[in-house]
């Protein structure tokens, strides 16, 4: 097998284009922050950025100039209140938007990932959605003629994911909350994932069901730790959700979100440096206490 | 169960809310649990009558245990000591699309006298006066859940006479549903003023009106000529053991009821 393992400049310097459809998910969990800010620095440019909560991190970007078009199903800040860089944009009609429910969204790339070009579902019935998303069409089922609504596949350029840990084959697995990650990783061209650990091949083999990403369709794999920052990785750190209340305020004005991203993206070269200037001590006072699984016998059979 | 109330001294219009929600749901009702209000009225039950009440989360969860307040939808907490974790498809297409879910919870909308939620925008929907959310999981669990519970305070601005924009469907005007929705659709309106039900032309009605909330004001704060019986059932006030739980155990730091100190 090829090493997967590069550093995460260079991964996104290859695998990420001006104009690309880009994924970047995880759901609360995982969201893989230390990537955007390298998409930022790296000053990419009209990108389709596909999510189903935006979050801070699309917001990040959409503040940064880097997102032309947007497609999601819940522009909030989770817990707190709106994301303003994106409000912003969208009444300043600079940011194109294309809307779904989550099940719609999580159905598109089920159907990217499956390589069929929709899926069946019992939604939108009712809704005003699919009169200012035309992509949400109505059929009728051929099996008994029952109404239905089709959601497009998609297929994005690129799949940005940070998981706990992978080997360097790129066989990636991850504990807690799995959101829509597979399917965006069978749904896109490429794969990205930034991960908390690499660890050897017989970590992975030693349990195989938890392998959410087989390494077939990564094509790269980068070491960063506290790379999910300020949101969480399960059993690593918790979320920082001082972090969440506070970007209420700074993306409340511009000069301020600018300056946040002058000082903690362009200036801060690296997810290294970013966590020296937290401060060790505050990531540290996120970690959990300890709990682990019971093992399970897989038994072994030769 | 309603528990039997003690006497207890002051409470907020908000603590009635998230009460009185909390007792309309039933012991063993699986619940598709929105973060906030529906989050804090259905852990509330399951403290108290519920015990077996078992929620859902659109992140992925199935049956949560939290041993915390859960600050977002997907919080590490609802993740650790639940039955199930799984792929956000999973939940939709088994758990929610399968018909699994009797009660769909949602908080924080726009609502018309029908039962249509909007969280997507005011204004027109290229040049919004105010761009909302959006849908998230509610339009599909309005869909698809049996039946439909709306928790959210009441303003005329929250309570109009019809949505500019319906996001998540609750009735069709005259009573039926929209073609092809799976669900039973809204069946209960829990705001810090009072309870309302849907009538049989899928209308809203006043169920009960909690203490303290003057006919007049609630009528002032909803956006159509409700009606207002005048031998209107009153809320029964919260129990001390109700006001304990919520505000020592499930919100102490006042997050979702904020705004409004414990008086």
């Amino acid at each position: 097998m090829i090493d997967k393992v590069t550093n995460l400049k260079a991964a996104m310097g290859e695998f990420v284009h001006d104009g690309d459809v880009v994924v970047m998910e995880g759901f609360t969990h995982l969201i893989p922050f230390a990537a955007a800010h390298e998409i930022i620095r790296q000053r990419r440019r009209n990108l389709t950025l596909v999510r189903l909560t935006p979050d801070l991190i699309y917001d990040q970007l959409i503040g940064a100039g880097c997102c032309r078009k947007l497609v999601f199903s819940w522009a909030g800040n989770p817990g707190v209140g709106s994301l303003h860089a994106f409000r912003r944009a969208v009444g300043a009609g600079t940011l194109e938007i294309e809307e779904y429910s989550h099940f719609g969204l999580a159905m598109r790339l089920f159907a990217g990932a499956a390589n069929l070009p929709f899926m069946p579902i019992r939604g939108y019935f009712g809704s005003d959605l699919p009169k200012v998303n035309p992509a949400i069409k109505p059929f009728v089922s051929p099996y008994g003629g029952e109404s239905l609504y089709a959601v497009p596949a998609i297929m994005p350029d690129v799949a940005i994911l940070h998981a706990q840990r992978a080997d360097s084959d790129g066989n990636v697995q991850i504990w807690g909350l799995t959101g829509v990650q597979r399917e965006a990783a069978f749904a896109s061209k490429r794969v990205i994932v930034t991960v908390e650990e690499i660890v050897p091949g017989g970590v992975i083999r030693a349990d195989p069901n938890r392998t959410l990403i087989p390494g077939l369709i990564v094509s790269a794999v980068c070491r960063v730790p506290f790379g999910a920052h300020p949101s969480y990785a399960m059993g690593y750190y918790d979320r920082d959700a001082e972090f969440y209340l506070r970007w209420e305020e700074i993306s409340r004005d511009p000069r301020l979100l600018e300056e946040w991203l002058r000082d903690w993206v362009d200036e801060t070269p690296s997810r290294e440096a970013y966590v020296e200037r937290l401060g060790r001590a505050q990531l540290e006072a996120l970690q959990p206490v300890p709990h682990y699984s019971e093992p399970v016998n897989y038994g072994r059979y030769r | 169960m309603v528990a039997i109330a003690e006497p207890v001294g002051l409470y907020t219009q908000s603590e009635m809310m998230v009460i009185s929600a909390s007792r309309s749901l039933r012991d063993g009702d699986v619940v598709f649990v929105g973060v906030g209000l529906p989050n804090l009225a259905c852990n509330l039950a399951k403290r108290l009558h519920a015990p077996s009440l078992q929620m859902v989360y659109e992140a992925g969860i199935f049956d949560a245990n939290p041993e915390r307040q859960a600050l977002s939808i997907g919080d590490p907490c609802l993740a650790a000591g639940a039955s199930c974790v799984t792929a956000i498809s999973e939940i939709f297409l088994f758990y929610l699309q399968r018909g699994l879910i009797d009660v769909g919870f949602l908080g924080g909308a726009q609502i018309d006298r029908h039962g249509n939620l909007n969280t997507t925008v005011v204004g027109d929907y290229s040049h919004p006066e105010v761009r909302l959310p959006g849908s998230g999981g509610a339009c599909d669990i309005a869909t698809l859940a049996k039946r439909v519970f709306i928790i959210g305070r009441q303003s005329k601005r929250s309570f109009v006479d019809r949505v500019g924009f319906v996001t998540s469907p609750g009735y069709l005007p005259g009573g039926g549903r929209p073609a092809g929705a799976p669900g039973g659709g809204p069946k209960l309106v829990v705001t810090d003023l009072g309870v309302y039900d849907f009538s049989a032309c899928g209308e809203m009605r006043v169920r009960s009106l909690h203490p303290n909330a003057p006919a007049e004001e609630v009528r002032n704060k909803t956006g159509w000529g409700i009606e207002v019986p005048v031998d209107v059932t009153i809320t029964l006030p919260p129990t001390a053991q109700e006001l304990r739980i919520l505000r020592e155990d499930l919100d102490p730091n006042r997050y979702y009821l904020k705004g409004e100190q414990a008086p």
